[in-house]
């Protein structure tokens, strides 16, 4: 029998099964007290998953606020739509703007690996198309268990393919990532996409529903039984040993439905034939039709019945919780209903009318011709329940920031640092990952200026002006497990790094937060000092952020993973042609490490990857220096007086010489002997230590003045280490070892085939 | 100007990218739409790459069998220029204006990689342009690029020269002998697995030695279009 509003008032006592949709018993009589009634199952269905933690953000808000307050003027210029949307967009100037978002999708990626990784490519790129953009490239984000634990081969191999299949499919050029490997993410590994779109200004959409009499139309694919529970039972709670399998839970994706999503939206938009819009994700049908009414009039009505099922025996609480991709709402004006439905037919993607805006205030559902849902939009969708969590400082932290790794054996024997430089080179997270990114497509669009293993992705925006953007993504657990204040600030500036080189000048941040339970006060704690590290990093930078997202609830029994703060950073540039590379390609250019090194091992990969330590404090880092390198890098890149920069992070010096060989398999002769000097550190540390603000660019001969100019005009400190030498095939790192490039490329390139081939 | 056009599946990927390229050669692109049966008055045609309807059937089964496919076998059979790349190739071994099939990569993944080529056949219409034996760089990027045909077809295809393409250094995807293109008897229509739109502009083709993405090799095949067209 339906559970209509009618038998939800006449029966108050019937018993509910709140507490298996996820939701807490405070939680649900606050439900009953919005209500002042008992909900009913299609209401119940709605709040549960729109209450859930990755839909409602409820442990987040409270820390999340700090990134709309602490923005300067210079913060909101390029600011064309910020936090709470679908997905920020920012002014990249010509008319064109840049719409991008990192997101979540780590627990379908460990139940059902394949699918998990495509959908969530799926679901990002959904939420730039709502924004009326046209989707263009992607990266990803990946972390993983041990790479010789025997589980991970069956996680590696299901997510590259599942990003592979869905996005080669969809036509988006992949244009980097990263992927790492730790024992930390061995049973809750992440899995976190973005997606980036660009617009012209005018063509801009938004989620909401205004215009009484307005149709609510759903359209893409149909609505089937996949996904249900995804975000409140899955997303929003810890694997338990034992407990029942979650796999129906993961959604299934299907590229092609899409790739003919993304082409009918964007001649619905050109066709100026959408009042607004919003994709299906999350909590499915309950999110996009509370959110678009919550953000439009505030009402709305819709018969549940008119949507289009694959399975014709789901009930109405599973239509309105289900999860199936590929599909998307639009609010039409009636007199563009049938330009609207001529589109769709072109595109063979089925719609159905579901019903209209209205100005009641409430979200009205019928089931064939019942009433089951009746409420206030706004408290399923925005004002769902707001926690103030416990937060606890660490019990075991200082211990841990007390065993620093300058208690470690180091040794400055020639013959022991060639083994460890080899042994950094092959260790999984240094290794190549050509393996992964060769299963992309890298091509299509032909837009690709930049991707990996350059160190940031580049699109051409406008062919006529060469207008571009560049992006990069960053984040090291290992830091931020030492202190996540710091390593939120170190992933923001490696970003930040990443994009510099590239000649691009960085201009917004899109995030994504990856935590444990936040029902842990400790792992409370490092959320909010991460949180704290990242606004206030992005305010000294003066670039906002422009939306995220925040996954909890990642770890297996007790055990959290590392705090795992991943920063992307867009930047703008004024033409891709003059973009750099991260390795030299001519012969004997000079070689300059721009920056300071000082001994800074602490949660460095040597560390990790020599001694299995983790322990002290991490690098440190000043962000008005990292500004000033920017722009440093900006100036020289704009007179093109740099062939190639590099930026120094995991590894060090070493490994960035390492992979500036590399990318074009041009050698180098490099000295030491003037950062010894200078910063008063020994051989090991010239080469193995994280200081951060450092770069080595390669500069032609004849531009050698001027550069050198430049950073002094700009107080930057810079050492001239190296030459390029196309006539050596090897890294020659003098009084210190010499090797050649095909042992190089080798020992880069083994690891992860080794694994996974 | 001469006309060339592009015709659009619904999951096409790199049609935009082959009209740029035809831009770049010196010809007008020219948008067709598989749900037509018009060509415009093209003079030319070029299948694209992508996954015409998701090819979770054989790839290309289902796009062969398009409204506008009876006017492209048509233009085939007239002797116009048609250049099938990757998911084009699939649909004009499955139309049947070429022999063989397209299976799974041997090595199961998806691959893309900037590919070596030889050029075996320059008495084509998309291949005149080339010097016999030229050895050239172009992106290629697939899941289902091994070439396979019987051992007669094969000898046929071999001793008649119409292996277009093989690949070098690298058979990226198992196809017999390194086949990575054909060509019908009359040279008319040519279907390769690599992708010649991607390396048609300075700064977003292939890595070559001078300089990164420079590589321009996939230029020649429009312009044998071209040139092609002007004897006509």
């Amino acid at each position: 029998m339906t559970d209509t509003v009618a038998n939800a008032i006449a029966t108050p006592d019937h018993e509910q099964p709140y507490a298996a949709l996820g939701l807490k018993a405070d939680e649900y009589a606050s439900i009953r007290e919005i209500l002042g009634r008992r909900p009913t199952s299609g209401e119940l269905a709605m709040y549960s998953v729109m209450w859930s933690e990755h839909c409602s953000y409820k442990s987040s808000k409270i820390y999340l606020r700090q990134f709309g307050q602490k923005v300067s003027p210079k913060m909101r210029e390029k600011l064309m739509v910020g936090i709470g949307e679908n997905a920020g967009v920012v002014d990249i100037g010509e008319g064109w703007a840049v719409t991008f978002k990192v997101e979540s999708h780590n627990h379908p990626s460990f139940i059902e690996p394949f699918q998990g990784a495509a959908t969530g490519v799926g679901g990002i790129v959904r939420d730039i198309i709502s924004m009326g953009a046209r989707p263009v490239a992607v990266m990803d984000q990946l972390r993983f268990g041990r790479i010789d634990h025997p589980d991970t081969a069956r996680v590696v191999h299901g997510v590259v393919s599942g990003i592979s299949f869905y996005g080669n499919c969809l036509g988006l050029p992949n244009i980097g990532g990263e992927t790492y490997f730790d024992a930390c993410y061995q049973d809750n590994p992440l899995v976190n996409a973005l997606a980036v779109g660009v617009l012209r200004h005018e063509d801009l959409h938004l989620a909401n529903a205004r215009g009484v009499g307005n149709r609510v139309v759903l359209f893409g694919a149909r609505t089937g039984g996949d996904g249900i529970g995804g975000a409140s039972i899955l997303a929003s709670d810890t694997f338990a040993e034992g407990g029942p399998t979650k796999r129906p839970a993961v959604q299934v994706g299907d590229p092609f439905a899409e790739k003919v999503l993304i082409e009918c939206c964007l001649e619905l938009f050109a066709g100026d034939l959408v009042e607004g819009i919003q994709d299906l994700g999350a909590a499915g049908i309950s999110c996009a039709t509370s959110e678009l009414a919550s953000n439009g009039d505030g009402g709305m009505f819709i018969e549940l019945d008119k949507v289009l099922l694959r399975d014709p025996t789901l009930t109405a609480e599973e239509i309105l919780m289900s999860e199936s991709q590929e599909r998307m709402m639009a609010i039409v004006q009636p007199e563009k209903l049938e330009a609207f439905l001529a589109v769709t037919a072109k595109w063979d993607v089925e719609t159905s009318v579901l019903g209209e805006v209205t100005d009641t205030g409430r979200l009205v559902i019928h089931w064939h011709g019942e009433e089951i849902v009746d409420v206030e939009p706004r408290t399923v969708a925005i004002d769902g329940p707001v926690y103030e969590r416990p937060v606890a400082y660490p019990a075991w932290l200082d211990a841990l920031q007390a065993d620093s790794a300058s208690a470690l054996p180091r040794s400055n024997d020639v013959d022991v640092l060639r083994t460890q430089f080899l042994q950094l080179l092959g260790s999984p997270n240094l290794a190549a990952k050509s393996w992964i990114t060769d299963q992309y497509d890298r091509y299509v669009g032909g837009n690709t200026a930049l991707s990996l293993p350059d160190d940031g992705g580049m699109v051409r925006v406008d062919e006529s002006s060469g207008l571009g953007f560049a992006l990069a993504a960053d984040a090291n657990g290992r830091y931020a497990q030492l202190d996540p204040y710091q390593g939120a600030r170190l992933a923001l500036a490696e970003a930040y790094r990443n994009v510099a080189v590239t000649g691009a000048v960085p201009a917004a941040v899109s995030d994504c937060l990856n935590f444990g339970s936040p029902e842990n006060p400790e792992v409370m704690w490092q959320f909010s000092r991460a949180v704290e590290g990242l606004s206030d990093g992005c305010l000294e930078l003066e670039i906002p952020v422009t939306g995220g997202n925040v996954s909890f609830y990642n770890q297996t029994g007790d055990v959290p993973i590392h705090p795992t703060p991943v920063v992307a950073v867009l930047g703008v540039i004024d033409d891709v042609a003059r973009r750099v590379p991260s390795g030299w390609q001519d012969e004997g250019n000079n070689i300059y490490l721009l920056g300071t090194t000082s001994e800074e091992f602490d949660g460095s990969a040597w560390a990790g990857t020599i001694h299995g330590h983790l322990g002290g404090l991490p690098p440190a880092v000043d962000l008005a220096q990292e500004k000033r390198l920017a722009a440093l890098l900006a100036a020289g890149a704009g007179q093109s007086l740099i062939a190639s920069a590099h930026d120094l992070s995991d590894g060090g010096l070493a490994h960035a010489l390492a992979e500036s060989v590399l990318r074009f398999g041009v050698g180098a002769r490099v000295w030491l002997g003037d950062i010894l000097h200078r910063d008063g550190v020994d051989v090991a540390t010239a080469l193995f230590s994280e200081s951060t603000g450092r770069v080595i660019v390669s500069v032609p001969r004849e531009d050698d003045v001027k550069f050198q100019g430049l950073c002094e005009g700009r107080g930057y400190p810079v050492l001239r280490i190296g030459v390029t030498d196309k006539l050596s095939p090897a890294l020659e790192i003098q009084d210190v070892f010499t090797i050649g490039i095909d042992e190089l490329r080798g020992t880069h390139s083994a690891t992860l085939p080794d694994h996974f081939s | 100007m001469t006309r060339i056009g592009v015709i659009t599946f619904p999951g096409s990927l790199d049609d935009r990218d082959a009209q740029r390229a035809i831009r770049h050669a010196g010809a007008e692109a020219v948008a067709l739409w598989h749900g037509d049966h018009d060509l415009h008055d093209v003079d030319a045609i070029v299948l694209p790459g992508g996954f015409s309807y998701g090819d979770y059937l054989r790839c290309g089964a289902i796009a062969s069998l398009s409204p506008i496919m009876s006017e492209v076998v048509d233009a085939a059979e007239r002797g116009m220029p048609i250049l099938g790349i990757c998911n084009g190739f699939q649909m004009l071994v499955e139309a049947h204006l070429l022999p063989g099939g397209l299976i799974r990569n041997d090595h199961g993944s998806f691959v893309c990689r900037d590919q070596r080529l030889r050029v075996e056949n320059t008495d084509t219409a998309w291949t005149n342009r080339f010097e016999s034996g030229a050895e050239i760089t172009i992106p290629l990027k697939n899941g289902e690029g091994g070439y396979i045909a019987d051992a007669e077809t094969i000898a046929r295809l071999e001793g008649e020269g119409r292996v277009v393409f093989r690949y070098l250094e690298v058979n990226p995807n198992g196809s017999i002998n390194d086949i990575a293109g054909i060509t019908n008897t009359r040279g008319n229509v040519v279907g390769l697995m690599p992708h010649p739109e991607h390396a048609t502009e300075e700064g977003f083709g292939p890595d070559t030695d001078a300089a990164m993405r420079n590589g321009t090799d996939g230029l020649a095949f429009f312009a044998s279009a071209l040139a092609a067209l002007s004897l006509a």
